[in-house]
């Protein structure tokens, strides 16, 4: 049970942290802003719920995929601006960008708390997705928890075959282990930059989707959880995907666990000093890949 | 005294007043802050700026690892906090022994915790932790505040800089770092008074802390030792050891061959930053009557590069006013339309990094050049 419950942190750390991994790989660039992008998602899903209990109530069981959808494309779509608009500025200053991206961050913070609701909003929960799955004699898993580890499982090997069997991701893949070889060979690294930064922030949004089914959804709900998934990135190694998922499943585990013998915020805090202990050892993460800089 | 940086004024500039506003910074800084603010502002405000101030030791410091070093540091909150709390304990168990001087330990008095803190007897923490004993003194207490944050910012990014860790990761762990310590701070409420933090102290080393008189006294050792710290700071980078600091900062493998451990140079700047943090934090805690995990965690650390950033991350003078600015435009922001704070906050962000990166003081560096160059033409 417990390492179930492991599980469902697990998922949103690592969507949120596959994002951030694939866009700090490739650019260098770190996101301060992932977390609200990631509420942004949230906030979608919420929206697109509020939609169809008003006007298709017929059709309330599926609003969740719809939900999921939708947030992937906005939170892409702003993304997409937010790396025209200001990032691509910045490349050669990944120090600025960090604070750029607080700056952005602290901005939609306030949107969401003026515009959407200051107090937390929650999502109904859909029929099919109600009640649990008895597995054996006293160990149910509630199916709404199945469900966002099913879709994470199917996002992340979405994103494997995106970067490892179609054109595009060859280019992704080329840009970062080389962008002036890249470049010279023909591909146009500022077009694949703002695509993976949009792919990025997509990740982000549909993590926040899922985030809704786990718990409700505040205006600082992105902020509690930038610097864990700082954490599973840094962890995992930069440029290792693989790394990133199985260290957002290392952490996710241990918070569980450690909650079990102690609060909640003490388990954290704990799981944070020890990840640090570890990167002193292995400064580049524990699966870090090699990379031409 | 803040000519460090850009190259050495042309004869013509000397006669400039922007030029002369550079050549005279401290100065003038110095006046500004003993002699006009004393004059201009209540006891209020006065005791507002002495707050903006003791945030701006923070911006110092920055200027320092970051401006200089290239290091951007997201963690001085935890030293700022370190300072802060030592000096809170240290205020407590004077107003825990002296129950006239507290309401809330006049109460704890009346239950039965003499001597002890009134937040550790509400809860039912009944015997003082052995790490608040020392704090009775007031010798061991400066000392420690000067030492315990140095020591331990230097050991700890010692280890990592030898790691050779640096850029976007440290910036992440120190993140981390502040992440932790407020965490640790709003978990352990018996020890540390949790999310209301220490508060409620009102005299130090038996001086009453609310009169108008001693808030003008602090805010003067606030003002002098401020300036003391931005001489430090810009003796520091005039000597040898400033100069290995930016070349770290611009080409460290170079630095390395040639024979330097950058590890070490930077580590030291790093606990002199650390230092400075911690004197703000302690000056804070005896004006504002508080320490909070609240200027601890992520949000204020962060929010003390801004500082920095608007005054200019490679002036330690700038880093002064970019504290004092931002911070009123906090309290007139929080007085009159407290919901567009985060909006312009925010904003200064982005504008700052994409429009000023080197801040107000590099502003006034852009505008004197544009003055020389036409009077030369």
């Amino acid at each position: 049970m417990q390492a179930f419950t492991g599980l469902s942190i697990f998922t949103i750390l690592m969507l949120m942290a596959l994002g951030l991994a694939i866009v700090f790989g490739l650019m260098g660039v770190i996101n301060m802003a992932h977390g609200e992008l990631m509420a942004m998602g949230a906030y979608t899903t919420f929206g697109v719920a509020q939609f169809f209990k008003a006007f298709l109530p017929g059709l309330m069981s599926i609003y969740v995929i719809v939900g999921i959808v939708l947030a992937f494309i906005v939170t892409s779509i702003f993304g997409f601006l937010l790396e025209r608009g200001l990032i691509r500025f910045l490349y050669k200053r990944p120090l600025d960008t960090l604070l750029a991206t607080w700056g952005i961050s602290l901005i939609l913070q306030q949107v969401y708390r003026q515009f959407i609701d200051s107090r937390e909003v929650e999502v109904p929960t859909v029929s099919w997705l109600q009640g649990a799955w008895q597995m054996t004699e006293g160990v149910t898993l509630p199916l709404s928890r199945l469900f966002i580890v099913g879709l994470a499982i199917a996002t992340a090997f979405l994103v494997y075959m995106l970067l490892f069997r179609t054109r595009w991701g060859l280019r992704i893949r080329a840009v970062t282990q080389n962008r002036a070889m890249a470049g010279a060979a023909g591909i146009d690294t500022r077009r694949v930059d703002s695509f993976t930064f949009a792919l990025g922030c997509g990740l982000a949004g549909i993590a926040g989707s899922s985030f809704t089914m786990l718990a409700s959804t505040g205006p600082t709900t992105g902020q509690q959880y930038i610097v864990d998934t700082f954490i599973v990135v840094v962890f995992g190694g930069v440029e290792s995907l693989l790394g990133t998922i199985l260290s957002a499943f290392i952490i996710g585990q241990m918070q569980s666990w450690f909650e079990y013998g102690m609060s909640g915020s003490m388990a954290r805090a704990s799981i944070l000093a020890l990840v640090i202990l570890v990167l002193y050892f292995r400064p580049n993460g524990l699966f870090a890949a090699k990379v031409r800089r | 005294m803040e000519n460090v940086l850009p190259a050495a004024a042309a004869p013509a500039a000397k006669k400039s007043p922007l030029a002369l506003m550079e050549r005279w910074g401290w100065l003038i800084l110095a006046v500004l802050l003993l002699v006009v603010l004393p004059l201009w502002l209540d006891v209020f405000r006065l005791t507002l700026a002495a707050k903006y101030l003791s945030l701006g030791f923070c911006a110092v410091g920055l200027v320092l690892i970051w401006g200089y070093g290239g290091i951007l540091s997201l963690g001085q909150g935890v030293f700022f906090g370190l300072g802060s709390y030592m000096m809170a304990m240290f205020l407590k168990l004077e107003a825990a022994s002296n129950p006239d001087s507290s309401s809330g330990t006049a109460l704890s008095a009346f239950f039965g915790g003499e001597g002890m803190p009134d937040f550790m007897v509400w809860n039912s923490v009944e015997v003082l932790p052995w790490w608040w004993e020392p704090f009775h003194h007031v010798g061991f207490t400066i000392p420690a505040i000067l030492l315990i944050p140095a020591l331990s910012a230097f050991v700890f990014s010692y280890a990592v800089f030898r790691k050779r860790v640096g850029g976007v990761y440290f910036s992440i762990i120190t993140l981390a770092l502040s992440a932790i310590l407020a965490i640790m701070i709003i978990g352990q409420q018996g020890y540390t008074g949790g999310v209301n933090g220490i508060n409620d102290f009102r005299t130090f080393m038996g001086l009453d802390l609310n009169n108008d008189k001693a808030k003008h006294v602090m805010y003067f050792i606030t003002v002098v030792t401020l300036l003391g710290v931005v001489g430090i700071g810009t003796f520091i980078l005039r000597s040898r050891l400033g100069k290995i600091l930016v070349a770290i900062r611009d080409r460290e493998d170079r630095v390395r061959f040639s024979g330097y451990d950058p590890a070490m140079f930077k580590a030291f700047i790093y606990a002199v930053a650390a230092l400075f943090s911690a004197i703000g934090g302690a000056l804070f805690t005896i004006q504002v009557g508080l320490a909070s995990p609240s200027l601890v965690g992520i949000v204020p650390s962060v929010e003390m590069v801004i500082y920095a950033a608007v005054g200019g991350r490679l002036s330690l003078i700038g880093a002064v006013y970019g504290s004092l600015i931002v911070g009123s435009a906090k309290t007139l922001f929080s007085e009159n339309f407290v919901e567009y704070w985060m909006y312009f906050i925010g904003g200064l962000f982005v504008f700052v990094v994409m429009f000023l990166p080197e801040g107000l003081a590099g502003l006034l560096a852009r505008l004197r050049e544009g003055k020389n160059r036409r009077e030369n033409v």
